[in-house]
């Protein structure tokens, strides 16, 4: 699994490429928690056109977060999820919890 | 149809294992996102046993078994580990407790009895065994 960093002003742009599972989620967390600890963007955008699988310990990282992102006023935006990550998303309910697009137009209008 | 795949307790296993269920269930008429579904089941099983059961001991392994049967496919998973739960007495959490909590673990299972049909786990003295299995027609 590969994660890329893009930090611009007020978006933060985590991409992920490959398989996030028990084994691979480790390195998502650390990249998240110094996200958190560093330059306070706005945005926290988890580019996913790359992602190819996620399990319930790539889904924990997110869940882990959650109300670490709203006390501090993140915005945490999904884009680009292929139909099997988001149906997991579904199945898991986390699709009403965070925000998720399909294009960088749609991130685009989303931001302030 | 029988499939068997023995895989060392590190988290490295767990591609090898998916490639192995996802080889299994191309023989299935299984459209992508179900077979997706029944390899992410089966992923949280053998990593729940691999960290929690086995704690990614390289000396121990895990097996799992494979068998379509008319209207279903039937996944057998044995370990000689410690068992991680009871699971007889096993409530899923919710989402949004999970969420407060802020906690990473306790959605594997959740994820497995929302996908699966038939959950199963059978511990003996000498292994156990998690038996799941899901209607393919």
């Amino acid at each position: 699994m590969k994660l890329s960093i893009k930090e611009q002003k007020e978006v933060y742009t985590i991409s992920i490429e490959g398989d996030l599972d028990a084994s691979s989620s480790i390195s998502l967390d650390k990249a998240i928690a110094e996200f958190l600890n560093g330059e306070k963007a706005s945005t926290l955008l988890m580019e996913c056109s790359s992602l190819n699988y996620i399990s319930s310990a790539g889904l924990g990282v997110f869940i882990a977060y959650l109300q670490e992102f709203e006390s501090k006023k993140i915005r945490l935006i999904f884009l680009g999820l292929n139909d099997k990550v988001k149906n997991i998303f579904q199945i898991v309910g986390l699709d009403q919890l965070v925000k998720i697009v399909n294009s960088e137009e749609e991130v685009q209008d989303i931001l302030p | 149809m029988n499939y068997y795949y023995k895989a060392v307790c590190s988290r490295e296993s767990l591609k090898q294992i998916r490639e192995f269920v996802k080889t299994a269930l191309q023989d299935f008429s299984l459209t992508e996102i179900a077979i997706n579904q029944i390899i992410l089941a089966v992923d949280e099983v053998c990593a729940n046993l691999i960290i929690h059961a086995n704690r990614c001991n390289p000396q121990a392994y895990i097996e799992v078994n494979i068998e379509k049967q008319q209207e279903e496919v039937v996944f057998e998973i044995v370990d000689k580990g410690l068992p991680f739960l009871d699971y007889t007495n096993y409530q899923s959490p919710e989402l949004t407790n999970l969420i407060q909590q802020g906690k990473k673990g306790g959605l594997g299972l959740l994820i497995v009895q929302k996908i699966m049909d038939h959950i199963e786990f059978v511990s003996k003295p000498e292994e156990n065994i998690w038996r799941i299995s899901k209607k393919i027609i």
